[in-house]
């Protein structure tokens, strides 16, 4: 034990020294978390939309002004030529056209039926969905309003008509940074824990320190605990960072108990220091270990469902995240800070990463040879 | 008992294809300061990393203090104080620091050895607050033997510990070494220069990973069976091609300033007639004479055979 705090000491004077590491832990959690929600927005606004109307009746224009009331859309161009919207898309200018055919209103009244024409711009193919989406969703209510207008009967009562309403529960005002936070916190934790620790090993090999180390008595598992338990504690500092600017800057209150998450933060952190360890193992230089590190961050990233939804990945797309610890952490993030999950919601969580750490640390700790 | 055997170690690298050291075997006597001595590559490192604990020789077997270096492994690194040839401590932790932490790793503090490694470490004290990063090359080493001692090992082994320090700082590292050896540690040395095998007991001359004698350093040289010249004239270069084309002479090499030879016959009697050979062909201040040969000369003399 008196070793270990020996080893402990050193190794926290070293990272106190380093500046760069030092700001690393401090200042990337805070930075991130702040610019990148900002920055990485899916939320839609401001279409450009151009439309053509070949009618130019009362119906037509109460469409139009319906459209434009909404900051959803900007109308970029009203005209009656195809050609010139189309061009528009072709300049970038405009991400939508809506046609109104001729005897749109009159079609309405009489033949109780009429067709609009949507084209857009799939370039961007995500404001090219959103906005179609968002225009269908205006023509239909228009196309209420009307039906309440004109098919009321002579006693003045109204057809029925579905109507469809969606509540967002757990995020009602749809926020993206509220959905991002979370996950960019979870984001950050293991690309600073698998970085430092398997960079930090490395760095003893190939300074030759380790050498020197191995010669004295000190055991296998002493050495690696005192490289481990620094950087884990230096995760809680980052975690707790994370969380002080989610509640501070976004007003993110966990739902859930906060206790809870940092439990499943040291068991996450232990895995991902585990998977660190064994990679420093592998590598002799410190540039082969971050490319093998970026390697797996790249991997879990992508996979990790927080920019893509693992329920649109394809079948054996969604088998493998299970072997992503990130995903874990992503999920049980957002359960128990934005939906107020208990242990119980994420015990299976917490086997998987459990597992994990158990497995990747006896891996490393075999691995990691004192003789060559 | 000695405090370091080998006997008929080998090893070598990549599958078997490059081989590092070959049938090795030598002892180091307890007190001890036993030199190492051969140019970069004859195996000196790898003889020291299987002494150390930390490479698995392929065959022959290996003791210190008696205790085998595979079998009692851990007893081995608490008993050894071992220097890499490349400088190994932590160069971000201040001379202090790096003291301490490697006392402490064995279980002791610098004050209990401190009467071990008072003489380098007065040397060390001004500078105790640096950064060992930031120590020049010839103090780097001292804290480096310092770090090796503070455990008071019963043998110490030393890679190389002078390679690129200057020739003042290598001497007193050399002067620490035989106040060492007084007070009962063994020491196995390793050195490029031939000039610090002088300071051995017992030195061994190694060359492509074979041990090519062992003796002491007068032994080495009282092997030398052949009278040694040296030669000097105006131009040094033109007179030892004149000399390699002449069938007297039987080797001829630059040694410093002078050229250094032998005659096929070994006596004396051939300089005066290969002296007036070199004024006949063109060289002025021709001068041979007879003079002691050095262990660098037996190295070169032990590699032609």
């Amino acid at each position: 034990m008196r070793t270990l705090f020996f080893l402990l000491q050193k190794e926290f004077r070293q990272i106190l020294r380093d500046r760069i590491i030092l700001a690393m832990i401090l200042i990337m959690p805070t930075m991130q978390l702040i610019l990148l929600p900002l920055a990485a927005n899916y939320e839609v606004r401001h279409i450009g939309v151009s439309i053509v109307d070949h009618d130019r009746s009362a119906a037509s224009q109460q469409l139009v002004r319906k459209i434009t009331s909404t900051d959803y859309f900007n109308l970029v161009r009203y005209t009656s030529s195809y050609p010139e919207a189309f061009a528009l898309i072709e300049s970038n200018q405009t991400d939508v056209i809506l046609e109104i055919p001729v005897g749109f209103e009159r079609g309405l009244v009489r033949e109780n039926e009429q067709s609009l024409f949507i084209s857009t711009n799939a370039i961007n193919g995500v404001k090219a969905n959103i906005g179609a989406a968002y225009l269908n969703r205006i023509v239909m209510d228009f196309n209420a309003d009307l039906r309440t207008e004109l098919l009321s009967d002579a006693k003045g009562r109204v057809q029925p008509l579905i109507d469809v309403r969606t509540i967002d529960r757990f995020n009602p005002h749809l926020l993206y940074h509220v959905f991002m936070v979370p996950g960019i916190l979870a984001l950050l934790l293991t690309m600073i824990s698998v970085y430092l620790s398997a960079l930090n090993i490395v760095k003893e090999k190939e300074l030759g320190t380790i050498e020197q180390i191995n010669v004295t008595p000190i055991t296998r598992l002493q050495f690696i605990s005192g490289k481990l338990i620094p950087f884990w504690l230096l995760g809680f500092v980052t975690l707790t960072i994370g969380l002080l600017v989610a509640r501070f800057v976004y007003g993110i209150v966990p739902e859930g108990n906060i206790a809870l998450i940092y439990l499943f933060s040291g068991v996450y952190l232990t895995a991902v220091l585990g998977l660190g360890l064994l990679i420093s193992t592998v590598a002799e230089t410190q540039q082969q270990a971050m490319f093998v590190a970026f390697f797996f961050m790249m991997i879990f990233i992508m996979m990790g469902g927080l920019f893509t939804s693992i329920e649109s990945m394809p079948q054996w797309a969604q088998w493998l995240t299970y072997l992503n610890p990130v995903r874990y952490i992503i999920e049980v993030m957002r359960l128990v800070i934005l939906k107020g999950a208990g242990f119980s919601e994420i015990r299976f969580h917490f086997l998987v990463i459990a597992g994990m750490a158990i497995l990747l640390n006896s891996w490393a700790v075999l691995k990691y040879r004192k003789m060559a | 008992m000695n405090a370091v055997e080998l006997h008929r170690v080998s090893k070598t690298y990549a599958k078997g294809t490059v081989t590092a050291v070959t049938d090795v075997s030598f002892a180091v006597k307890r007190g001890e300061l036993f030199g190492l001595i051969g140019p970069d590559g004859a195996g000196k490192t790898s003889i020291f990393r299987v002494l150390a604990t930390l490479l698995l020789a392929d065959s022959g077997t290996a003791y210190i203090d008696g205790f085998d270096v595979v079998k009692d492994y851990k007893h081995i690194r608490e008993i050894i104080g071992y220097m890499p040839g490349r400088f190994s401590l932590y160069q971000d932790l201040t001379v202090e620091e790096n003291l301490n932490f490697f006392a402490t790793l064995f279980g002791t503090s610098v004050e209990e050895n401190r009467d071990l490694i008072n003489d380098i470490y007065v040397q060390l004290e001004p500078f105790k607050d640096r950064r060992a990063g930031k120590l020049s090359g010839g103090m780097k080493q001292k804290l480096a033997l310092c770090c090796a001692l503070v455990h008071r090992p019963s043998v110490l082994l030393l890679d190389e510990p002078t390679t690129g320090v200057d020739p003042v700082s290598r001497k007193e590292f050399w002067a620490m070494l035989t106040r060492l050896k007084e007070q009962g540690i063994s020491i196995l040395v390793s050195t490029p220069y031939m000039d610090e095998a002088r300071l051995c007991d017992r030195i061994a001359l190694m060359q492509s990973g074979r041990i090519m004698s062992v003796d002491t350093p007068d032994g080495i040289i009282a092997e030398f069976n052949t009278p040694l010249f040296g030669a000097r004239a105006t131009n040094m270069y033109l007179l030892q091609r004149s000399l390699l084309a002449d069938p007297r002479v039987e080797t001829c090499y630059t040694f410093g300033e002078e050229l250094h030879l032998t005659f096929v016959n070994g006596s004396a009697d051939a300089i005066d007639g290969v002296v007036a050979s070199m004024l006949d062909a063109g060289h002025t201040d021709v001068s041979i004479s007879s003079i002691r040969p050095t262990i660098e000369d037996c190295f070169i003399r032990l590699m032609a055979q």
